[in-house]
């Protein structure tokens, strides 16, 4: 067997290691940034059986980071051109794609078939579902997450030990930690946290060296500081998710992605036709917008005023400060309801904005 | 007592520094958030956990000085 060779005559692997490898079967959630290097290194390494979580589908704004992909993939389903990829890469491991979202519902089943879970997401709301459904499945969690410049890898519920609720509890408030699609990120960042968390499955595989467990590793790209920080178990975190074990499949919440949520300039939007504009701000919130046809619907009332939502208009939604207006996005998703952008500027930049822009078309007549 | 604060992520954009050193009287870390939230207005709009010299701990844990690090969740994949 040339292939493994490298790994072969590595004495702490051997063929009783390579052998490890080939027998192990790895599940990666989210085939982008990080899932990218997960799965070319697990591949190459020949992880005998690979399972690909994506629903998402190949963006060109993708490309500078997500090395699996190329133009000739575009608009294709990511779990899909991961695999033909990899096929490629090495055509003696068994590669399973699911285009579809990682739901509570799915979850389990899925994780029961693989030994070792890899956390590549992009939110929240499916990073505490991957680590949830790790704790009750007992497997292993790989975890990987990055911002801008700067990266946290971990492994979680490892032999028992702690997971990702040990460290933060709960989510943050929606909204309030944005994702690589609303920021930046340089490229090579998930290439590199990607590539650590490749390590430590073919350490937990291999049980070879120091398991990352218990610890989080905070990596800044920019000063190249690494920060080690240990991780105590919260033995009722964990219990409470195994209590409600149960339930879980039954949990609704957390389909979405932050990413699905368009949010725009206003000054962008200006010029186009066939727009709704609504107001998601209580009756009493000044400023208002008179400038424009609006439509108000409280955030607080959205649920029940589904009707007045114009399903053959672009729906355009702020509020004071660009939050609430995200959120009524998120619920519009939850109800099927499409086409729906939350504007970041509140009200008073509008006011600004508008004033601006018709001050401009009123010179060129 | 002189303490090292490093701050990650989102946080270091709000205090404008990856750390910086105080003197504080205050016995515990608590009481230094107080003063970060006073001296930084946006912090308290961000989540985030503390370490004091590489332990995750609860903020009502006594401050020993040495290095407390403030570690918000990042998200991004």
């Amino acid at each position: 067997m040339s292939r493994y060779n490298r790994h072969i005559i590595l004495s702490e692997i051997g063929q009783t290691g390579q052998d490890k490898i080939s027998s192990a079967k790895v599940l990666v959630i989210g085939a982008g940034g990080l899932g990218s290097p997960v799965l070319q290194y697990l591949t190459a390494a020949g992880v005998g059986s690979i399972g690909i979580v994506d629903f998402d589908v190949v963006d060109i704004s993708n490309l500078q980071r997500q090395v699996l992909y190329g133009t000739s993939t575009l608009g294709m389903n990511k779990a899909e051109a991961a695999k033909h990829r990899l096929e490629d890469l090495n055509d003696e491991i068994s590669i399973v794609a699911y285009p579809e979202k990682l739901t509570h519902k799915n979850a389990i089943d899925l994780f029961n078939q693989y030994d070792i879970i890899v956390d590549g997401t992009d939110n929240f709301e499916t990073r505490y579902l991957v680590n949830d459904a790790c704790i009750i499945t007992n497997k292993p969690l790989v975890f990987g997450a990055i911002y801008k410049f700067e990266g946290q890898v971990s492994v979680f519920n490892y032999k028992n030990g702690p997971s990702y609720r040990c460290l933060f509890p709960n989510p943050p408030e929606k909204g309030s930690v944005p994702n690589c699609s609303e920021i930046g990120v340089l490229g090579v960042l998930p290439g590199i946290i990607g590539t650590m968390q490749a390590n430590e499955v073919l350490k937990i595989i291999l049980e070879l060296g120091n398991i990352l467990s218990g610890k989080l590793i905070c990596y800044n790209a920019l000063t190249l500081q690494n920060s080690t920080i240990r991780i105590n178990q919260l033995e009722e975190n964990i219990q409470s998710i195994l209590k409600d074990k149960v339930n879980f499949q039954n949990k609704q919440i957390d389909v979405k992605c932050e990413i699905d949520i368009a949010t725009v300039s206003f000054e962008a939007l200006l010029s186009e036709k066939n727009i709704q504009f609504i107001d998601v701000r209580e009756a009493h919130e000044q400023p208002k917008v008179e400038d424009l046809l609006v439509t108000n619907i409280p955030l607080s009332e959205l649920e029940h005023n589904l009707d007045k939502f114009d399903s053959g208009k672009k729906k355009v939604i702020f509020c004071q400060s660009g939050i609430r207006s995200k959120r009524a996005v998120e619920i519009l998703q939850e109800f099927n309801i499409q086409n729906c952008f939350s504007v970041k500027e509140g009200a008073s930049e509008i006011k600004t904005i508008l004033k601006t822009y018709y001050k401009l078309s009123s010179n060129e007549k | 007592m002189h303490i090292t604060i490093k701050y990650f992520g989102q946080i270091a954009e709000i205090t404008q520094a990856k750390e910086e050193s105080v003197e504080f009287s205050g016995h515990l870390i608590s009481e230094l958030l107080q003063v970060l939230n006073t001296k930084y207005e946006n912090l308290k709009t961000i989540d985030f956990k503390v370490a004091q010299n590489q332990e995750l701990v609860s903020i009502e844990k006594e401050l020993t000085g040495g290095e407390i690090a403030l570690l918000p969740p990042f998200s991004g994949g």
